[in-house]
């Protein structure tokens, strides 16, 4: 579904990516992790283009969309591609109904009427039925992240792509992220996600990736990762982290 | 005693005011002059408050986007360096020179001072304004551009429904000390004959020989810029109904002090 050939990013003279290839199946639940500053954003940014690559091909379905500089073939790429923030971005001036519907009736994908009745079936899904008419500023972390995702979701992605989506969070609301986040991958949903939270990498991911200075060093299926890393470089992280 | 305390009174404060007033607004139907002056004011100040806003709005927005593309093309460029030379230009002459350049060159043959007062005023205020709205963009976190732009918004889909409004909102006490300024700034239009308030003002004074109009004259703008305040203040409120923490009913019982501060 999404292949990267020899991606490379550079930030002025800052080399963030040095040439990574890797291919992700749909339906496919990605984690990765690394250290900070090791270009896992930066990769997860650059698959729906919110970074130019500096070098090498993105395709998604076919379509190397890493040509893509601006327009509609940009703009009609990113809709297939859900994100999620770390610091959720939703928008502070609309309530929980018109953040989730501001980009579907913007770009004419819904009805104003239909795309308020699937906010409304959105939210009930994720229990904040009753928050419909809230601002943000009245929302706790966790809600406000799930509204982030639903928000996503209202545009039908293909993949969701999460940018360590619980790491601005207070401890007693990670869960709530997370369990949203699992049942989107019971669905089916294509998911890559950056994080740090290796119990959800564990039980959820079916590959897990391990970045550093710019290159995916190794990757393995959950089990064997955690418990049989190879390279000294991983060995010393998650002694570190975990 | 009483008595000539009383008219003592009336001789010294009470009767020359009334006969200032009198003077001032009754004889020769001088109050038909001030209102026009005020009008004058109030025209010029509301159009070139328009025309400013017009003009700030699309200056900013060029500039910031100037400045947030990594390579921004030649339109844009081009765009870019002749809006930044009008603002340095605009904000490099004083406003009586402008107006006099307006008035005495641009608009020479025409005698239409309504039309020349809001073309001056305007053309300054957008200057200001863009800079205003400058400065309100870049308080807007830029994680907002980027989620715009993830959702498969557009640049300008995601200025207008996303940064803008906010943006606006914390602009808001900039561009009313502006409208303010720009209110008051309009006085100076009686230098190139524009008969505004302060002209007429000035011109009731040398006819009476009397310096009471000017008093007037002060307490109109302060009345006027008093009511511009309460304005920019509800919209203030309106705006910023979304930052609340809590429902109409808690904020209200704050306002009370019927439930403790948090």
């Amino acid at each position: 579904m999404i292949k990267v050939k020899g991606l490379e990013k550079k930030f002025g003279e800052l080399e963030v990516l040095r040439g990574i290839d890797e291919h992700i199946d749909q339906g496919e639940k990605v984690v990765i992790i690394g250290p900070s500053g090791s270009g896992k954003s930066t990769f997860l940014r650059c698959l729906n283009l919110m970074e130019f690559p500096t070098a090498g091909e993105i395709w998604f379905e076919n379509e190397e969309v890493s040509k893509y500089r601006k327009g509609m073939d940009l703009n009609a790429h990113r809709r297939k591609m859900g994100m999620v923030f770390q610091h959720f971005n939703l928008f502070p001036h609309l309530n929980v109904v018109e953040n989730i519907i501001l980009s579907p009736v913007s770009l004419n994908r819904a009805s104003k009427a239909q795309a308020i009745e699937t906010a409304h079936r959105l939210l009930d899904r994720i229990g904040l039925s009753d928050k419909a008419k809230n601002y943000p500023a009245t929302l706790s972390g966790g809600q406000k992240q799930r509204v982030a995702i639903v928000r996503a979701l209202a545009m039908e992605p293909k993949v969701m792509l999460f940018d360590e989506p619980t790491s601005a969070l207070d401890p007693e609301m990670v869960g709530e992220v997370l369990d949203l986040m699992k049942n989107l991958a019971i669905e089916g949903m294509t998911m890559v996600v950056v994080t740090h939270e290796m119990g959800f990498a564990r039980e959820v991911g079916n590959r897990v990736l391990f970045m550093d200075e710019g290159v995916i060093v190794e990757q393995n299926d959950p089990e064997t990762f955690f418990s049989n890393p190879k390279s000294p470089r991983l060995q010393d992280f998650l002694a570190k982290v975990v | 005693m009483i008595e000539t305390i009383t008219t003592d009174i009336y001789r010294i404060f009470i009767e020359p005011i009334s006969r200032a007033i009198y003077n001032v607004f009754i004889v020769h139907d001088r109050w038909a002059q001030w209102l026009s002056g005020l009008e004058m004011t109030l025209s010029v100040t509301f159009f070139a408050l328009l025309l400013g806003l017009g003009i700030g709005l699309f200056i900013s927005i060029i500039r910031v986007s100037h400045d947030a593309f990594e390579k921004p093309n030649i339109m844009l460029r081009l765009l870019n360096l002749i809006v930044k030379t009008y603002v340095s230009v605009v904000r490099g002459i004083p406003m009586v020179v402008q107006l006099a350049i307006w008035a005495f060159i641009v608009f020479a043959g025409s005698r239409n001072q309504l039309l020349t007062g809001i073309v001056a005023f305007g053309i300054n205020s957008g200057a200001y304004v863009s800079e205003v709205f400058r400065g309100g963009i870049s308080s807007i976190d830029k994680g907002q551009m980027e989620a715009g732009r993830s959702l498969g918004l557009s640049y300008p889909q995601t200025m207008f429904k996303i940064i803008l409004p906010q943006a606006v909102k914390n602009c808001l006490p900039a561009l009313g000390n502006e409208f303010i300024a720009l209110l008051k700034e309009t006085s100076i239009a009686g230098f190139v004959a524009i008969s505004e308030l302060t002209h007429v003002g000035n011109v009731i004074r040398g006819i009476t020989f009397n310096p009471a109009p000017m008093v007037f004259v002060a307490l109109i703008y302060l009345i006027l810029v008093l009511f511009l305040e309460f304005l920019v203040r509800k919209m203030e409120n309106k705006l910023s109904q979304s930052d609340r923490r809590s429902g109409k009913m808690v904020q209200r019982l704050k306002r009370k002090r019927l439930v403790k501060n948090d």
